[in-house]
């Protein structure tokens, strides 16, 4: 119990550690922020620091902190109901390869089709209303959900399902032991990359529709050509979408893929 | 672990009989009535040319899959499995694999870590290399988790397709060692399909061979002595014999050579 605890903990480190490594890349980023508002001046790219500071006392206020909540708990909405419905319905073609057959041309319409296309789309049916917004994040979602669900399954190992019957596993004993955990592998690039679709459209789909949140505040410093707010309000969008990745998907990950990094060669674990 | 259905009121000494058995995939015939049965705590070789259908034979015996023709009667309480490719979930470590029939058995937490050792220490394991997922287990160390897997729930007839075809011949000839020994302590019976007519003279009391084209069982040849018991010199003169003036494994050698090219 305490080697358990000792390791999570050993695990978190690593991660900690890691961040290092992202935030020289970040550091990297600001630098040529930094460089492009010394050539171009405040008005086209105002600097880092700047902006920093205008996102620091935007999250004093109340206000920002609920206009930014209205845009991740649309987004999240969206994103959960699509992962629900995309995941199921994933798994359920991953095992029926007849049924991903004719899904997969279906699926490359609905991801051809534009974001933006799907938010004039459902502002005709929805009006400019939470219902436009959900609908854009879940259509623009959920196929990514759902072809990471079909693949996991479909490329599950038969010599495992095999044994499992061997050893008289029933198919519910078989999907819960082998299909679902072999799904992680595919599932959680596809949650991630999920995840941040619903933000972008989420905040798209409010600037286009006038329904406020971080989209709503973005129409507004655009009216009134205020570069620094703008910009706050991206990273603001920024920060929520990861603190939404590194406080639900990754721990979850994290802990269903640990044989992974056991698999690792030396050297590449740090 | 497949509970089966013992026949009542039939009390036959056989744990396993195959009755005319039949099977073909997409219309290709794999299998052709196969007759054959193992006793209790009689350990059967069942050697055959590659691809002659020897897997699809145990598949249909334990009932991976549902044969077209014949049927199949259990006459032991719970069988076990030995694969060549170890089937191992590469997401659990050796324990948890250890322990997964008896998750599929519905076994609680504790007991199945209890058990799960016991099997270990059957085969050798180590507790330190319990904690190990298979990727981090070289594959002597895998063949045994498999084999502890197999052991677990303490069965009375386990499977085995070719488990041993991929290890070298010095761990080869260790696993086959600790699986006489264990037949001996835990009198399983069992159906152990090899390419290798010294590993079947080793371990088997009794050696059946499959027609190349899975037309039936073409013939048998019992092996004097308990397994462990035979010397080197008794398997290797056998073995001779066999290859050389035995006519029902003129194919087994045939496909030897091919193996080795
Ligand atoms: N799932 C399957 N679908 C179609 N053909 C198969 C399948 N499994 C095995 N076969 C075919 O059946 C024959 C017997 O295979 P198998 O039982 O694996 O042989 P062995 O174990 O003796 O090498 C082979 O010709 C193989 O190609
Ligand atoms: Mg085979």
């Amino acid at each position: 119990m305490i080697t358990a605890t000792l390791d999570r903990f050993g695990r978190f480190g690593k991660f900690i550690w890691s961040g290092w490594a992202g935030l020289a890349g970040l550091s990297l980023l600001a630098a040529l922020w930094q460089m492009g508002h010394d050539i171009y001046g405040d008005f086209i790219l105002p600097a880092p620091l700047a902006t920093f500071s205008t996102v620091i006392s935007l999250l004093q206020d109340p206000e920002a902190i609920e206009i930014s909540l209205k845009t991740a708990g649309r987004a999240l909405k969206g994103f959960f109901l699509a992962a629900l419905i995309g995941g199921t319905a994933g798994v359920i073609a991953g095992y029926s390869l007849a049924t991903l057959r004719v899904v997969r041309p279906v699926l490359t319409v609905v991801l051809g089709v534009p974001p933006i296309a799907w938010v004039v789309l459902a502002m005709i049916w929805f009006g400019s209303t939470d219902g436009t917004i959900v609908t854009t994040v879940i259509v623009a979602s959920m196929p990514i959900i759902f072809a990471g669900a079909a693949e996991g399954i479909a490329t599950r190992d038969r010599g495992l399902d095999d044994m499992a019957r061997a050893f008289g596993a029933g198919p519910i004993m078989r999907v819960w032991t082998i299909g679902l955990r072999h799904l992680s592998a595919h599932f959680f690039p596809a949650l991630i990359l999920a995840v941040g679709m619903a933000f972008k459209v989420a905040v798209m789909a409010e600037l286009l529709t006038s329904t406020g949140g971080i989209g709503g505040a973005l129409a507004h410093a655009r009216s009134n050509l205020d570069m620094t707010v703008a910009l706050a309000w991206i990273l603001i969008a920024i920060i929520a979408l990861i603190i939404v990745e590194y406080a639900m998907i990754h721990p979850v990950r994290a802990e269903l893929e640990r044989w992974r990094e056991a698999a690792k060669p030396w050297g590449v674990k740090r | 672990m497949a509970r089966s259905s013992k026949a009542v009121g039939c009390k036959t000494m056989s744990a396993l009989v195959l009755k005319n058995i039949g099977h073909a995939f997409l219309g290709r015939t794999v299998l052709n009535s196969i007759n054959l049965s193992v006793a209790t705590s009689e350990i059967v070789a069942l050697v055959g040319p590659s691809g002659c259908g020897k897997s699809t034979l145990i598949h249909i015996a334990s009932g991976i899959i549902e044969q077209i023709q014949g049927s199949v009667e259990h006459g032991y309480n719970r069988h076990g499995m030995v694969f060549q490719d170890t089937r191992l979930l590469p997401w659990a470590n050796a324990r948890d694999n250890i322990a997964y029939p008896l998750r599929i058995a519905g076994i609680g937490k504790t007991e199945r870590r209890k058990l799960a050792e016991k099997a270990a220490e059957q085969v050798s394991l180590e507790q330190i290399d319990l904690d190990k997922y298979p990727v981090e287990l070289s594959g002597g160390m895998r063949q045994r988790v498999s084999i502890a897997r197999a052991l677990v729930m303490e069965p009375d007839f386990i499977y085995f397709d070719e488990p041993f075809t991929a290890l070298d011949v010095a761990l080869k000839r260790r696993m086959q060692d600790l699986l006489i020994a264990s037949a001996q302590t835990s009198r399983f019976a069992g159906l152990f399909v090899t390419h290798d007519l010294m590993e079947a003279t080793r371990i088997a009391h009794r050696i059946i061979v499959l027609d190349v084209y899975g037309n039936s069982i073409i013939g048998q040849r019992p092996i004097p002595g308990e397994p462990g018991t035979r010397s080197d010199i008794e398997v290797f003169t056998r073995v001779q014999e066999f290859l050389h003036d035995d006519p029902l494994f003129r194919h087994i050698h045939d496909v030897d050579e091919r193996i080795v090219a």
